[in-house]
């Protein structure tokens, strides 16, 4: 997928006579991957820390009445997706609606026998499924999210047939709720303040929401286990009680009912912090395992009065196995749980050189890194998108958790980080993240309040901006064999 | 939900250590016979085990077949035979004592409870036995009318059973379908509106379809992600390492070297062997090291490549020879053999490292069908040790020669091991499990670094958990994470209790 474009390989001098022996292998600069050098096979190779596991792309079609929570984990399993490096993109039809009707009256659109709203409704429909299919055929997208009500079997059914002409996989999620209480959160937290309801008040925007509701109950009809036990879909029973699974039929399907199963709507936050300064920080050197500096040993001390000052209910506190993210939570005083996973990005061959050193000794990773800072590997080291690999546990078990600080490091929190905001990869490798600071992250609506607190004490600055990258993308740069 | 009672932790009458997040869990399967309960018992043990949470499968069947020496005939199972109802009703009794035992005192995390438990009665039984003994309660109940599925069942399992000896398959079989029908007027399936205030999983014709009622924690979850990935599609996993490299010959481990004449010569050899073999739809996975990949390459066919599947990473010994490591670190040469499994090199990974970072490669086998890996020798280890259900205190030592493929084929409860040499001379790389001479406390003061500040830093390698300013040990593993295992370097205390 993301592979071959960014490629460089040495052309060796061959013999013309193309033999089915032993092919030398190289190993390409950037991912550190080894290939075979003929460069016309190099589309079908692999690259990634993962194998990418997605044949035919995937479509994955909500259900559900309108406050069951659609547009929340449309938006969610897109982001997660494309988290974890498969190319994702929500359409949803409400949009395409509001492009299409500039000025939403009120809920007498949505009345089943207004013939005129129906047709507008359909021609949206399509235009999505329309747009669907050229972000799978030109922009090699892997899983569209088609985000609509998708409640009448008619629906679901045209659907169904555009996918199988075209050999999209199609996967349904289906949100059934009756609980008055969470419709009414629902709709608190994100319908009033959508586009449709900005010139209403809070009570007429209630009432009218609620006879939108009606207009689809009467028609609704819910996957059923008899006549849709062919297709491939999961049931969401009252945001997450109960789920009903039906038919998966491959790897990203089985993640997407794993992600789906572990994710909940509890109010909670998530702090995330870097350990105090370390003595290697304050030498200007990347990675190794050193302690605390002085000034890091009062960060650890003031983070413990912070988290105390929070009130927090049932904290749990995860650090890495690196001393200084251990010393910092030692300050404060509570159990901790480590995880290996929460270790810094392993530099290889650079581990604790400074960034000049590195320039002096490796002047060719150097500038490659800069190339692609997200994809590019150290020798013997790891790249952000192996980092990103490593850390599904760690998100997984955020999702599930409430209240939890996680302590760690630079690279780490920039890939958490680019998980709770939904930064693309290129991105992700020049979030600012910087010593002594926590971030608040609380889940509001369809995304992150994000809070920054900066512990007042001083510390080194570990941020390297993006650089001005000064030569062509696709010069070809001549490297020896590994 | 989170947090045990304190009635739970003075029961594992553990002082330092505390029980971080979970109680114990009990996981109970409901269903007829013939629904694939043991082999869900049996595979889920063997998965919890491998990830490192202590699990133990206690079938009251057995408990049946010792207390009732002669199976006679179905009528055992009769409704009415107030006996055959007492002796199953102290079976169970005694099972649940077992339970007690292994999860209170015996250091298990979970149990598995497997038996029919078709009635809400008996269940209800077991949930009270829970709630006295502050342990949660899982249930697994399989659901299938599918009458191929179920013969298949029988005539894989139940006609080699020790109730069957002496019959022959017919007499076994019509026996076998009565005592079913024994149960079926009596069954009381799992309810979503009865049962809805219970944690369970219902699968329904052999994973078609899931209900999957109140997911409380982190084991549970990883319960229903396994089971949800597991099948029963005939299938073979074949297990090779790579070619025989450079650094081999050498004596060398680690690094990231091609492949020898004689590497390549497997590489050839495989196949051919593959060809031989006639596997529809074969899937081939290497690691990111060259030498896994230059082996893939002789087989001209698609292959992906997984960096979890890398050799064990030997931090500062990377590419040296054992004697170098022994004349260099003799202290970590020491320490490695003393407990291999949990060892960690400086700067490097342990075995238990590389399960943690294996899972992935386990659950996607398990979804997938014909599978060949190829791989290095520790990661081959581990593989090997799920599919065989070895324990952690084994799998160091398994041996895993080179220019050799084990194929893998789940039958029965288990798998059948082919293991087929493809003629090739190769180095041995295998170390035999050395005796071992010196106390580990010794090599523990040893290890320990003063710091400058007068605190005692334990050496990474030899330690490394962490212990929290509260005295109490903390969780190193992300899979332990809510298990509260006491990890302090106590070589009694075995984190796989011994097999019955």
């Amino acid at each position: 997928m993301e592979f071959p474009q960014l490629e460089y390989l040495r052309r060796r001098r061959c013999d013309s006579a193309v033999n089915t022996e032993q092919k030398k292998l190289t190993q390409t600069p950037l991912l550190k991957i080894w290939v075979p050098w003929m460069g016309c096979s190099l589309n079908r190779r692999r690259g990634s820390s993962v194998p990418q596991f997605c044949n035919s792309p995937t479509m994955i079609v909500m259900v559900g009445l309108p406050a069951r929570g659609k547009t929340y984990i449309s938006k969610k399993l897109t982001r997660y997706l494309n988290w974890i490096g498969v190319p994702t993109k929500m359409f949803n039809v409400g949009q395409y609606r509001r492009e299409a009707v500039k000025i939403y009256k009120n809920f007498e659109f949505f009345k089943p026998d207004n013939e005129e709203a129906m047709k507008i409704r359909k021609a949206c429909a399509t235009a999505a499924l329309k747009d669907v299919a050229a972000y799978f055929s030109k922009e090699q997208g892997q899983v569209a999210v088609f985000d609509a009500t998708n409640t009448t079997r008619e629906r679901r059914a045209i659907i169904l047939s555009y996918a199988k002409e075209r050999g999209y996989k199609v996967f349904f999620v289906e949100s059934i709720c009756d609980d008055p209480e969470i419709i009414a959160e629902n709709i608190k937290q994100v319908k009033f303040g959508s586009p449709d309801y900005v010139d209403r008040d809070i009570d007429e925007a209630l009432e009218d929401f609620s006879r939108r509701i009606e207009c689809y109950r009467a028609s609704y009809m819910p996957m059923d286990d008899e006549e849709d036990r062919k297709l491939s879909y999961i049931k969401i029973f009252d945001v997450g009680s109960r789920y009903l699974v039906n038919r998966v039929q491959d790897h990203i399907q089985s993640r997407i009912v794993y992600y789906l199963m572990n994710i909940h709507v509890t109010p909670r936050s998530i702090y995330l912090s870097r350990h105090g300064e370390s003595e290697l920080n304050l030498l200007g050197r990347i990675g190794g395992d050193s302690g605390l500096s002085p000034r890091g040993q009062k960060y650890a001390n003031a983070l413990a009065t912070f988290i105390r000052g929070q009130n927090i209910r049932e904290l749990k506190v995860w650090t890495s196995h690196m001393k200084r993210t251990i010393q910092t939570a030692e300050a404060l005083g509570v159990q901790y749980e480590q995880w290996k996973a929460l270790n810094e990005i392993d530099a290889g061959v650079c581990e604790e050189l400074t960034y000049e050193e590195i320039q002096e000794n490796f002047p060719e990773e150097f500038a490659l890194r800069d190339q692609d800072k997200y994809r590019y590997r150290y020798p013997k080291g790891e790249s952000y998108e192996d980092l990103v690999h490593r850390l599904e546990p760690v998100i997984m078990e955020l999702e599930r958790q409430e209240n939890v600080l996680v302590v760690c490091h630079q690279a780490i929190f920039r890939c958490l980080l680019a998980y709770f905001l939904d930064k693309p990869a290129d991105e992700l490798p020049y979030l600012r993240c910087p010593l002594h600071t926590v971030l608040k992250l609380t889940p509001v609506a369809y995304g992150c309040k994000v809070e920054s607190f900066f512990l007042n004490i001083e510390a080194v600055n570990t941020h390297r901006e993006r650089p001005v990258v000064s030569f062509h993308k696709h010069t070809f740069i001549i490297i020896d064999n590994y | 939900m989170r947090g045990c009672s304190s009635r739970a932790k003075l029961a594992h009458g553990r002082d330092t250590a505390v029980c971080m997040t979970n109680c114990p869990t009990l996981i109970v399967t409901v269903g007829l016979p013939a629904r694939g309960k043991t082999y869900i018992s049996k595979k889920l043990t063997r998965y919890l085990n491998w990830i490192g949470v202590p699990t133990r499968e206690f079938n009251v069947g057995q408990y049946r077949r010792e207390c009732v020496k002669i199976y006679k005939s179905f009528e055992f199972f009769r409704p009415d035979n107030e006996e055959g109802l007492k002796i199953r009703r102290q079976c169970a009794s005694a099972a649940l004592n077992d339970v007690r035992q292994y999860l209170t005192e015996d250091g298990g995390q979970v149990a598995v409870f497997d038996a029919t438990n078709t009635t809400r009665e008996r269940r209800d039984t077991i949930i009270q036995f829970a709630e006295q003994n502050g342990f949660k309660v899982f249930f697994v109940e399989s659901v299938c009318e599918d009458p191929d599925v179920i013969q298949e069942n029988i005539v894989q399992v139940k006609l080699g059973s020790p109730d069957y000896t002496n019959c022959n398959t017919e007499e076994a079989a019509e026996d076998f379908m009565k005592r079913i029908k024994c149960y079926e007027n009596s069954y009381e399936p799992l309810d979503e509106v009865l049962d809805r205030d219970l944690s369970f999983i219902k699968i329904m014709d052999v994973g078609q379809r899931y209900l999957v009622n109140r997911v409380l924690d982190h084991i549970q979850s990883r319960i229903v992600y396994y089971l949800m990935n597991i099948h029963i599609t005939p299938r073979s996993i074949y297990l090779c390492r790579h070619g025989e490299s450079e650094l081999n010959v050498n004596g060398r481990i680690g690094g990231d070297s091609g492949l020898t004449p004689r590497g390549k010569e497997f590489g050839k050899k495989l196949s051919q062997f593959l060809q031989t073999q006639g596997i529809s739809d074969l899937k081939v996975w290497t690691s990111q090291m060259k030498r896994t990949i230059q082996t893939a390459e002789s087989l001209s066919v698609p292959y992906e490549q997984w960096k979890v599947l890398n050799e064990i990473d030997a931090g500062v010994c990377e590419e040296m020879m054992y004697e170098e490591i022994q004349d260099h670190f003799p202290l970590e040469f020491a320490l490695r053999d003393q407990d291999k499994y949990r060892y960690r090199y400086p700067k490097g990974e342990s075995y238990e490292d590389l399960v943690q970072r294996l899972e992935p490669v386990i659950m996607e086998l398990e979804r997938q069908e014909n599978v060949l890996v190829i791989c290095h020798q520790a990661v081959m280890r581990c593989l090997l040790a799920y599919f065989l259900d070895k324990t952690a205190e084994e799998l160091p030592y398994l041996k895993c020669p080179l220019h050799t493929v084990l194929k893998l084929t789940p039958v029965a409860y288990g798998c059948k091991v082919e293991s087929i040499s493809l003629n090739v001379d190769a180095v041995n790389t295998h170390r035999e499990r050395p005796e071992v001479g010196i106390s580990l406390e010794a090599h523990r003061r040893a290890h320990t670094h003063p710091q400058e500040d007068g605190s005692v830093w334990p050496d990474m390698a030899f330690s490394p958990r962490a212990f929290s300013s509260t005295g109490c040990t903390v969780q190193a593993s992300a899979f332990l994470l809510t298990h509260g295992v006491n990890l302090t370097p106590n070589p009694q205390h075995s984190k796989h209790p011994t097999r019955k």
